[in-house]
């Protein structure tokens, strides 16, 4: 089966619907009698509810119903919840203010959700939203982290609008080490908040079954079963065993599609309430008020190195806006997923983390591509190449000077790295690139007028989260596990049910490679079922690169189960003992002799159950399997980016991209590949074009593709990838994950690359055309003169 | 309610319908042709190209009683029967996709490209004529491989059936 086992690059099974137009997506499903949902949404940032008059819309044609704060509050709709606990430094909880589904009282972003109206047609219930009448009573917004402790309370339970002050580490043992430190490298940096934008928007239909008083849920969930549990035991929509959530084929999530939003929480409530399916689809605009925003820190760092130019301290403070609500994961973006990668790939014997996390008068922030890993990165890779350039070291000596080389390794703050060869990532990622050549390329640049640049990001990641107690005691309100069955057809094909979801990975094609490799079947015999609770009983979905570290793992334990029942079965087929049944490429054999029994053939005995004693031995042949990590995983890498700039316009072109990856083992280098790909784009948008800005009053000015840059495709280079290999030891197949990476590497590969080309380090992301002119006429001038 | 007919994949299809009603809402909502997607509302990022009489046009801003009397091509029609066109057997190839969503518009886009440029294209020409189609998944390096790859396989097509 090596054609199509693990590690075989092969093109996907699930193309085939995409690429003809056959895939169902939310918005492809309608079903019959569904009426139709348009949120009325704040155009103030912050203001007071006094009256709202529904009267007018109410009588509007074709609607059905509309629905404001006070009709989810008489029927005890609970609030959207946050699922992570966070202590602050003084042992207090976080204060977490009310997340009403529809606002009561105030609105505190725009785009806040104050009534809902449902209606025949889209149109129509557009339209009669237009005729609703809100009395607001606008006050003062808070829209800058720098001023969100001064400004105006945004919720009763948190004053100066603190959600915590978080911190991590030693600090008497970091003091310490910057006290006797040879040098000290000192860097403020914002990093950049960011709208995910998943290309398919999001949707839900909300429908009631009334001959069994339950509730059908389609919704674009990354995570479905999550989605289920948080409606179900938080919002008290119903019972589990009276709801059933489906998430069909989901066009990208990035963290995005995580989160149990407003939309979906009223379309299947109100779906109870008027008899109807009910249908939302979210427009882009919306997409950028409503979905969760992510990044959006501002930090100051400090990096204390010896004489020998070792790294003895790390020091960071970071003030981190969470938005107007808690989303559902959103405080543990900036501390549990955030301070713990700041030792990088680094030796530092003492980091301490503090975070002030902020309420503002914007879209909530929660986890997006990365989710605090590329917050922390964008840190350390930026200071190590700040600390390199300050005592004159070539930035990728003094990382390796400085580089974990002995594992496990624990650091200062949580995390035990399991493996790793960093070096050996390095230097492969400099035989590719053909670091030698970078100074001929760059005086070539400079004869044609241009500042060519170099940066070297080398970042780790902790992947999988990760083990369920181990997050409990972090505050975590669930288990990270994953879950997984595997169905035998009396006929040998076999159905894999994964609490994993795939919005693009590809799981339809990697799950099938694994079950393919260990049974000897055909991929075509194996079908991947994911994303519908009635089918999958419980799962924790995909994000944090987790699918093939934990979601694989579930599914390599229940083919352990799978197997040893199949040995059991053909012990009395070929009538030898258990012990002497050996299982190979598809094939059931007695050590020592010619008998031998094929896959389909102990399928079908194991149903038909006529050569064994059914009291002795089950029947049938399924198994089922949780994986509960030991462990997180931890890809690392090294990327270099090479960029040119032109003073004269401040644009900058990338050049030439080299990633080496170590993902341990891969299960199909082409899907993994195009996640390194998709990665990269996304952290070049971060580092070059991509911002979301809101106005003093909190208008957010950049809430469509016109005005929000995203990358396309003549912004980003093709890109050279390669892989080391270390297998990570804490699952059976060896993988780390892979779907963050690039993300996380490229933002700090590329502002190395843009300082180095432009000789000073005052650059903020995204380093548009302007901000790179303004920073570039120093070198012009300095070019002119020479 | 004015009626608008048009041909859509091969096949003429007429309905009454709001004189608002979008190219796209007409595709997805009145004939359930669901491949052609909406990611942007702003003619930005392309998940709705369809081929209006052989060239690629924007479906989400276009009105369907502009349609009358047209041709119009969907990614459900771009096939031959069971066999692929060959820019959609080149996108599985090269794995120029990952959650499919943007898939159809790039198909479709990528098809017209051809028509318009010929069937040798150099990535910088395929990287400046994507600038109306966004992808968040790919990163764009597997589109870009595929649509070349494409479009040196669409030369041993018959020409009418290139030219769509």
């Amino acid at each position: 089966m090596g054609a199509t086992g693990i590690g075989a690059a092969i093109p996907r099974k699930e193309d085939h619907r995409f690429i003809t137009g056959k895939g169902r997506y939310v918005d492809d499903i309608n079903r019959p009698g569904q009426a139709y949902a348009y949120f009325l949404r704040s155009p103030h940032a912050h203001a007071k509810i006094n009256r709202i008059d529904t009267s007018a819309a109410q009588n509007a044609p074709g609607v059905v119903e509309v629905y404001t704060g006070d009709d989810i509050a008489a029927d005890k709709v609970g609030g959207l919840i946050c699922g992570w606990l966070i202590h602050s430094k003084d042992g207090s909880p976080m204060n977490a203010g009310p997340h009403p589904a529809l606002a009561q009282g105030k609105v505190r972003y725009v785009g806040d959700h104050v009534a809902v109206v449902i209606a025949d047609t889209l149109a129509q219930a557009r339209d009669a939203a237009e005729k609703i009448e809100v009395d607001y009573e606008v006050l003062p917004a808070v829209i800058d982290l720098a001023n969100a402790q001064s400004g105006a309370q945004i919720h009763d339970v948190a004053p100066n609008n603190v959600v915590y002050d978080w911190h991590l580490g030693d600090k008497a043992a970091t003091d310490k080490a910057f006290a006797s430190a040879k040098h000290v490298t000192k860097l403020q940096l914002v990093n950049n908040r960011l709208v995910p934008n998943p290309m398919e928007p999001r949707a839900a239909v909300g429908e009631y079954e009334e001959g069994t008083d339950s509730l059908v849920l389609y919704t674009t969930s990354q995570n479905p079963h999550v989605a289920r549990l948080v409606l179900s035991a938080f919002i008290g929509l119903a019972p589990e065993h009276k709801f059933r959530v489906i998430a069909p084929d989901v066009g990208g999530g990035f963290g995005s599609k995580i989160f149990i939003y407003a939309e979906e929480t009223i379309c299947v409530w109100a779906a109870r309430k008027i008899r109807r399916p009910v249908k939302w689809n979210c427009d882009r605009t919306e997409a950028f008020l409503c979905d969760a925003h992510g990044r959006d820190h501002v930090t100051h760092a400090e990096l204390a190195t010896d004489a020998e130019g070792k790294i003895t301290g790390l020091r960071v403070s970071t003030k981190a806006n969470l938005g107007a609500y808690l989303s559902t994961f959103a405080s543990s973006v900036p501390t549990y997923l955030y301070v713990p990668l700041l030792s990088g790939q680094y030796n530092i014997p003492a980091i301490y983390g503090e975070v002030m996390a902020l309420y503002t008068n914007t879209a909530p922030v929660d986890a997006y591509r990365g989710a605090g890993r590329p917050e922390a990165t964008f840190v350390i890779e930026r200071i190590v190449e700040m600390a390199a350039r300050e005592l004159n070291m070539d930035p990728a000596e003094f990382r390796r000077k400085n580089f974990v080389t002995q594992f496990p390794h624990q650091t200062p703050v949580i995390m035990c790295y399991d493996t790793g060869d960093y070096d050996a990532s390095l230097k492969k990622a400099q035989e590719i690139h053909d670091i030698a050549g970078f100074a001929s390329r760059k005086a070539k640049s400079e004869s044609q007028g241009k500042l060519r640049g170099l940066g070297y990001s080398a970042y780790i990641e902790a992947c999988g989260i990760a083990p369920s107690a181990a997050v409990g005691s972090l505050g975590a309100g669930v288990g990270l596990w994953e879950s997984a069955e595997v169905r035998v057809n009396p006929i040998g094909t076999v159905e894999i049910l994964t609490g994993s979801h795939s919005h693009g990975q590809g799981h339809e094609t990697t799950f099938a490679q694994l079950v393919s490799d260990r049974l000897g079947i055909p991929i075509d015999n194996v079908s991947i079922v994911h994303g519908d609770t009635d089918k999958v009983q419980m799962g924790m979905g995909t994000y944090g690169s987790r699918s093939g570290a934990v979601g694989m793992s579930a599914i390599f334990k229940a083919l352990d189960k799978i197997e040893v029942k199949a040995k059991k079965v053909a012990a009395h087929v070929l009538e030898a003992s258990e012990g002497d049944i050996e299982f190979k490429d598809g094939k059931f054999a007695v050590k020592g002799t010619d008998k031998n029994a094929d896959w389909g053939t102990i399928a079908l005995q194991a149903y038909i159950a006529h050569k064994f004693n059914g009291q002795e031995l089950e029947p049938g042949l399924k198994e089922s399997a949780f994986w509960d990590p030991t462990n997180f995983t931890f890809p690392a890498g090294v990327h270099i980016c090479e960029l040119e700039v032109d003073p004269a316009t401040g644009s900058t072109t990338i050049e030439k991209w080299t990633a080496v990856d170590d993902f341990g083992n891969l299960i199909n280098p082409m899907i993994v590949e195009g996640q390194v790909h998709g990665g990269i784009a996304q952290g070049v948008g971060q580092a070059l074009l991509e911002g979301a800005i809101y106005n003093e009053d909190g208008q957010l000015i950049t809430a469509s593709f016109m005005d929000y840059c995203m990358p396309r495709a003549h912004d980003v280079p093709s890109y050279q990838v390669g892989m080391t290999t270390t297998p990570c030891p804490s699952n059976p197949l060896g993988i780390k994950g892979c779907g963050e990476a690039g993300a996380i590497a490229s933002p700090p590969a590329v502002i190395n690359a843009l300082t180095n080309a432009l000789g000073h380090e005052n650059l903020q992301m995204p380093a548009t055309p302007e901000r790179v002119w303004k920073a570039a006429q120093g070198a012009r001038l300095r070019m002119a003169a020479e | 309610m004015p009626t608008v007919t048009m041909n859509v994949n091969g096949r003429q299809r007429s309905a009454d319908i709001d004189p608002r009603t979008l190219l796209v809402q007409f595709l997805r909502e009145n004939l359930r042709l669901t491949g052609t997607h909406v990611g942007c509302d702003t003619s930005q990022c392309g998940a709705c190209v369809v081929h209006i009489d052989g060239e690629a046009v924007k479906a989400c801003t276009t009105l369907a009683l502009s349609c009358e009397g047209s041709n119009v091509l969907t990614i459900e029609g771009l096939a031959n029967g069971n066999e692929l066109h060959p820019m959609q057997e080149a996108f599985r190839e090269h794995h120029g996709l990952q959650c499919g969503f943007c898939t159809p518009g790039m198909i479709m886009t990528a098809v017209d490209l051809v028509r318009r440029k010929g069937n040798n294209l150099d990535e910088k020409t395929i990287r400046e004529e994507l600038e109306g189609n966004l992808c968040r998944c790919t990163g764009y390096h597997n589109i870009v491989k595929a649509i070349a790859a494409g479009a040196r396989n669409m030369s041993s097509m018959p020409q009418s059936k290139a030219a769509e």
